[in-house]
């Protein structure tokens, strides 16, 4: 261990030693967090904590991913056991604070957990837990428990120890194999290796090379990236900055949708941490290995999640794909060689390289190594975030661990892989969590977002919205994307005011043909999927729109409502006028 | 051309030069402006081109083409609805159907008392508490039509501006 990183070790131990000789309480402020009101609850404990003029520390966490629990507190006194309170409200927290923080008794009735086993205390472990039992947390593995404004909890954690091996005991290649041993393929969708993806950034000429990380995350129902950056923004930079040394790269870039907030913020104050103990910068831990890394934000745009439409955004114009080649290897954002992964795949890397490759292995399928990680809402018991091993079923994830359908109803359909992935069949869910099995049965693993409908959900409705959402997102540079969905709209629309015509279905997967073909990357080119997909596992619930004009099911909108951007569009004649004046 | 104007452009030019860390681009121009104001004025549109040795046409161009820019001052408070598939499926619809009618909207904009804005989001990001929406950039989940209206009137009643117009 080199000197410089010694010294962190230590000066991480000290602060650790520094928290935990006070009672600690952590408070799980995500986007789901504050979406169920944790705001509220951070509030109230720290106006209790002061009225009783305690010296607590208040730790603002990432989430644990069990969405259905919060807003999720969990608190612990020196020595004591670390208790985890569900659904808490602000009338709850000023007996917490007395009961438990002041007079040192767990209070049982509103606790959902205890970290380890605790004999006074009848509450189940966390890991006992049914949305926890059968995960394998690696990139998540400090999610919820350290607090991701703090590198020191990072560290005392056992952050960047992998990039001081790295940096110390391998040269760039041997980092690189490492990955390749892993058998680490990227978690953005196309499943790609991502050492072999990193070796064509290794042959490209430098001083300045780019390794992007991808957290635009666009699709409705994902949410893991935003997750991980969250809860532990610093495993994506050491991953970054490893997969930087390995390849040779000298700028990381990590790419973030302007408006989601808490992401971003711990982003940035990571990156500053980072620098100011010389984790990034000039000669990194005293090397002679020099990596910088920023944030860049999009504004809305779903295809600028597409790798080249991407660095279209960073160089700040319009998020439209490039033609390829030249690939990002060779010609990347501002020309210069560039690298995108996931955020998720750089986020395995510090494990990885501080494991070794061959622990990676131990994990998953043949060919699908590590986990998956997958994000469930829709009609489903435990909506969360869930990491769990390769080779699961789906099932296995949606009904076990998510709980399945409220009440014991079957699933009726899963909506994968973004909008343009299509919905699965509820009978079709017992494949693997494996990319090349389920690329056979016609699913897409892709961001790991899984939508779960239940009995009452129309597929041609919801067919309908997901077409919806790939007209109004389409960028427009290909005609057969731009044109083909908002046609595909248009004939769904009519359907679904039940004034069909008749060849409408053929019209429409001739118009998918044609999108596919014609389309230069996945929007236009999968835009017909939903369809597709909807029309093969649903045959009679688009009869009975079509032909006997009633719907199926009791869950559908006939009034449908969309943002329009032809609307928009009048908002620029206004803007003309206001320049002609 | 009055002081007032003068002062407009030199906060603008302020928010663009002061507020940007990393990379200064056409795109992190706007949004730097779009934070201060919550919209993009014409005269934002030039000193981003000015910043950026680009010509108006370009940052128009970029403009027009993200969805969260607008180009008229907002209402006092900005509220979203979420109309991802998981807010959908647990009646993100009716949600709308009721935000337009207490607000007296046909679609997506600003009401006549220009108190409110309101508009589509494609993913707050918080589907485990679906269906969600946000007022002035604060999230809520698990939402109904009814709690929605319950929300708007309060926010209404305060008579505030937003902490935060832009969205």
């Amino acid at each position: 261990m080199t000197k410089a990183f010694q010294k962190l070790v230590e000066k991480s131990k000290a602060h650790l030693e520094q928290i935990q000789s006070k009672p600690r309480v952590r408070i799980s402020i995500d986007l789901s967090g504050l979406a169920a009101g944790a705001l509220d609850i951070l509030n109230t404990f720290k106006d209790e904590v002061s009225a009783n003029k305690l010296d607590v520390t208040i730790s603002e966490v990432g989430g644990l991913g069990l969405n259905y629990a919060e807003p999720l507190v969990d608190i612990q006194n020196p020595g004591g056991p670390r208790v985890f309170y569900n659904n808490v409200t602000p009338d709850q927290v000023p007996s917490l604070v007395r009961e438990h923080l002041i007079e040192g008794n767990p209070v049982l009735s509103g606790a959902m957990a205890v970290e380890t086993r605790d004999p006074s205390l009848d509450i189940p472990t966390l890991t006992e837990l049914p949305m926890m039992k059968g995960q394998v947390r690696i990139a998540l593995r400090n999610a919820g428990h350290i607090d991701p404004s703090d590198i020191l909890d990072y560290i005392a954690a056992g952050g960047y120890n992998g990039l001081n091996k790295g940096l110390f005991e391998m040269e760039p290649s041997a980092v690189q194999e490492e990955v390749a041993k892993s058998g680490l393929r990227g978690r953005g969708g196309a499943a790609f290796p991502t050492a072999t993806k990193w070796r064509f950034l290794m042959g490209s000429p430098g001083p300045i090379k780019y390794i992007l990380g991808n957290c635009e995350e666009g699709d409705p129902g994902a949410f893991n990236d935003k997750g991980i950056l969250e809860g532990d923004p610093h495993t994506l930079l050491e991953g970054m900055i490893l997969a930087g040394y390995a390849t040779g790269a000298s700028n990381g870039i990590v790419f973030i949708r302007h408006g989601h907030d808490t992401p971003i913020e711990r982003t940035r104050k990571a990156i500053a941490q980072a620098y100011a103990n010389n984790l990034l910068g000039e000669n990194i831990l005293g090397s002679d290995f020099s990596f910088d890394v920023e944030v860049s934000l999009v504004g809305e745009s779903y295809v600028s999640g597409e790798e080249t439409a991407l660095m279209e955004s960073i160089e700040g114009k319009r998020a439209m794909p490039r033609y390829r080649p030249p690939f990002p290897a060779a010609y990347g954002v501002w020309g210069k060689p560039s690298n995108i992964n996931n955020i998720k795949t750089l986020a395995y890397v510090p494990e990885i390289v501080s494991r070794g490759g061959e622990w990676f292995t131990t994990i998953g399928t043949e060919k699908s190594k590590g986990t998956a990680i997958l994000c469930l809402s829709g009609t489903i018991e435990r909506p969360g975030m869930i990491e769990v091993p390769m080779g699961m079923t789906i099932r296995e994830a949606v009904e076990k661990l998510g709980g399945g359908v409220p009440g014991g109803k079957p699933v009726k359909l899963l909506q994968t892989g973004g909008p343009l992935g299509g919905v699965l069949r509820g009978d079709k869910i017992d494949i693997p969590l494996d990319f090349d099995a389920m690329a056979a049965a016609g699913a897409i693993l892709g961001s790991g977002g899984i939508i779960v409908g239940d009995d009452t959900v129309c597929a041609v409705d919801l067919a309908r919205l997901l077409v919806a959402f790939c007209q109004y997102e389409s960028c427009g540079k290909c005609f057969p994307c731009r044109l083909g969905t908002t046609h595909l709209l248009q004939i769904l629309d009519r359907i679904c005011d039940f004034k069909a015509q008749p060849g409408d279905l053929d019209l429409m997967r001739q118009l998918g043909n044609d999108m596919q073909v014609g389309s230069l990357c996945g929007h236009g080119q999968l835009g017909f999927n939903p369809i597709k997909s909807s029309i093969e596992y649903f045959p009679d619930e688009f009869a009975a729109v079509i032909e006997e004009k009633r719907w199926p099911t009791k869950n559908y909108f006939p009034d449908f409502f969309m943002p329009d951007r032809a609307k928009r569009n009048q908002q620029t004649e206004t803007f003309s006028s206001l320049r002609r004046a | 051309m009055t002081s007032e104007k003068t002062d407009f452009r030199t906060t603008i030019r302020q928010s663009l030069t002061a507020t940007q860390n990393g990379t200064v681009t056409i795109l992190s121009s706007l949004l730097a402006v779009e934070d201060l104001l919550g919209y993009i004025p014409l005269e934002a549109i030039e000193e981003v081109a000015s910043l950026t040795n680009s010509t108006t046409n370009e940052v128009w161009g970029v403009a027009s083409f993200y969805t969260n820019f607008r180009f008229t001052p907002p209402g006092d408070h900005v509220l979203e609805v979420c109309w991802g598939p998981s807010c959908h499926i647990l009646g993100a619809q009716n949600i709308v159907k009721e935000v337009l009618g207490t607000l007296n909207l046909q679609g997506e904009g600003d009401t006549e008392d220009h108190t409110f804005t309101f508009k589509y989001n494609t993913c707050l990001a918080a589907c485990g508490q679906a269906p969600v929406i946000s007022i002035d950039h604060q999230l809520m989940g698990r939402m109904t039509p009814e709690k929605t209206k319950e929300r708007i009137l309060s926010v209404k009643a305060t008579g505030e501006k937003g902490k935060r117009q832009n969205g």
